[in-house]
């Protein structure tokens, strides 16, 4: 499977009866899942429900045991597969940020499009500065991460994986670990990103923002899909009782 | 003689009560029949460690005291060192520290390789890295250097022209062995240190491992691997008088020669060596305290 067999109207992200085990735990039991190109789809659900080994599998972090992932036609369990160059497509956001602490926050943005993308300067510098602007971080560009507060990090990672301009974004739980303050300048970005048309496909806690911004709304638990839809049906008429109970402990 | 002897646990165990062999008598616990041999210990811990310390320098002095009525004063003594002290210094000392940079610096640089080679992913060159490393972390250095400098030729012919190895430098080479083999430790451990989260963001951003290991992992070990080299090299400076079994002629080898060209007098052996101890302490010691400092500095906030 090559990059150029895929066409806009097939999914971007294609995720047939994915199974995955850690050791003797099964984390994922057979999930498939669709994300069309400029969807944002909302994965939530229960810790250990398998939603960030999922995201991870997307783009090769963790290998599957059996089934299929393909993003943009190329085979992500194809063992030949060339990761970088898948990389190259796939953004991803962390829960802790990790950013490069040696690094300005200027110098995160734009490290990755000089040094893999083999970009010249000029022209990668004035995007960076772009997309810090796009965040609402500029005058933090010389600082660094441990100069910046949580919220700020994780939008330097945005910005940060947004420069290599992938065609599909992931975001693991990326307002976990910020304070409820700061988690709305972040939803904010990202809500930003998902009007522009990006694809992104995020695993949140989230519920308001997963109701406002998704197309579709996965809810996993003990490594299957039990339920999806789009927001408006199923934060209100969620059939299984499993999604009922969860919805109610967090609405 | 005879008496019934109380046991504190069960029967004795040879079915005897009685008897006035010490060896059959079941052992007594309580503390109304004392065992003697604990009487000492018991005393001993009555004193205060301040006070035991004080006792065990005056024993200390004894043989100091008794020196000092020789027909040799120590004054002469300090006045032997003093003459022989640019000898020493200059020739000796020197040397030492001349083959502490130069096997810091030959031990850093192979260390930093063997390091790199213990985390490569390929089975070839990670195992024999550990092989290695491990080996020479926990060999005896003077065996070490018995080895190397006597195995190591005494001069190399390159085309036409015959290089002599001097003795001080196939030191350096023995000395490097185990300090490479604690910088590896060293420079493995900060790269294990990086959090995870720094290689999976890498990854995720498309980065080979080779950039991930030089423009992000490596400039972040950095830091954290100075204190410990530091503590390395302050050990290896210490260790550097071992070469002096080996004939090379640093410190001790010269204070002993300076001792016999003075007659080889007993009073002249704590002066001596006691200068040496003062002189290494003197450099050790700042080295140590500031790789403390720096400890505090580089603390790793996660």
């Amino acid at each position: 499977m090559t990059n150029s067999d895929w066409t806009p109207d097939q999914p971007l992200v294609s995720i047939r009866d994915v199974h995955k085990s850690f050791g003797n735990l099964e984390v994922l039991k057979g999930v498939s899942l669709d994300v069309r190109q400029g969807e944002v789809i909302c994965i939530i659900g229960p810790s250990g429900s398998g939603k960030s080994t999922l995201i991870r599998c997307i783009n090769a972090l963790n290998t599957i045991d059996s089934g299929s992932i393909t993003v943009e036609g190329i085979e992500v369990n194809d063992p030949g597969l060339d990761k970088l160059k898948l990389r190259k497509n796939v953004g991803m956001v962390f829960q802790q940020y990790n950013l490069f602490p040696h690094k300005t926050a200027l110098q995160n943005v734009m490290m990755a499009p000089i040094k893999v993308l083999k970009q010249p300067v000029e022209e990668v510098e004035a995007r960076a500065r772009a997309l810090i602007k796009r965040v609402n971080l500029v005058g933090k560009e010389d600082s660094y991460p441990g100069e910046l507060s949580g919220g700020q990090q994780q939008r330097v990672a945005i910005a940060r994986s947004l420069a290599m301009n992938p065609d599909v974004m992931l975001f693991d739980e990326v307002t976990a670990a910020l304070d409820p303050e700061t988690v709305n300048e972040v939803l904010l970005a990202i809500k930003d990103l998902a009007k522009d048309g990006m694809t992104c496909i995020l695993v949140t806690h989230e519920m308001g923002f997963a109701r406002e911004v998704a197309d579709h709304i996965y809810f996993t638990d003990r490594g299957v899909i039990v339920e999806h839809g789009p927001p408006t049906t199923f934060f209100k008429e969620a059939k299984d009782p499993r999604t009922q109970e969860f919805l109610s402990q967090i609405l | 003689m005879t008496s019934k002897t109380h046991v504190a646990v069960g029967k004795p165990l040879l079915g005897r009560t009685e008897s006035d062999l010490p060896v059959l008598k079941p052992f007594n616990y309580s503390s109304a029949g004392q065992v003697n041999d604990l009487l000492f210990s018991r005393w001993l811990a009555e004193f205060s460690p301040r006070s035991l310390l004080v006792i065990t320098l005056l024993f200390m002095l004894w043989p100091g005291l008794a020196l000092a009525q020789g027909n040799y004063s120590f004054a002469q003594a300090l006045d032997a060192l003093w003459r022989w002290l640019p000898f020493i210094v200059g020739q000796g000392f020197v040397l030492n520290l001349v083959v502490s940079f130069l096997t810091m610096l030959v031990g850093t640089v192979a260390g930093v390789l063997l390091g790199l080679g213990q985390i490569s992913p390929a089975r070839i060159i990670s195992g024999p890295s550990w092989f290695v490393t491990q080996l020479f972390r926990n060999s005896p250095w003077l065996v070490l250097l018995f080895i190397v400098m006597l195995a190591l030729p005494f001069e190399i012919q390159i085309g036409d022209h015959v290089y002599p190895i001097p003795d001080w430098l196939k030191a350096v080479f023995g000395l490097a062995l185990p300090i490479m083999a604690n910088i590896s430790e060293i420079v493995r451990g900060a790269i294990i240190s990086v959090p995870t989260g720094q290689w999976e963001a890498a990854d995720s951003l498309a980065y080979s491992r080779h950039q991930t290991l030089w423009l992000i992992i490596l400039p972040q070990c950095f830091k954290r691997m100075i204190p410990p080299w530091m503590n390395w090299y302050a050990i290896l400076t210490m260790a550097t008088p071992l070469i002096s079994l080996l004939g090379v002629e640093e410190i001790v080898t010269l204070s002993r020669q300076a001792m016999e060209a003075e007659d080889n007098h007993p009073e002249l052996l704590v002066p001596f060596f006691g200068f040496a101890l003062i002189i290494f302490f003197a450099y050790c010691y700042p080295i140590a305290r500031y790789t403390i400092s720096l400890e505090k500095r580089f603390v790793v906030r996660q």
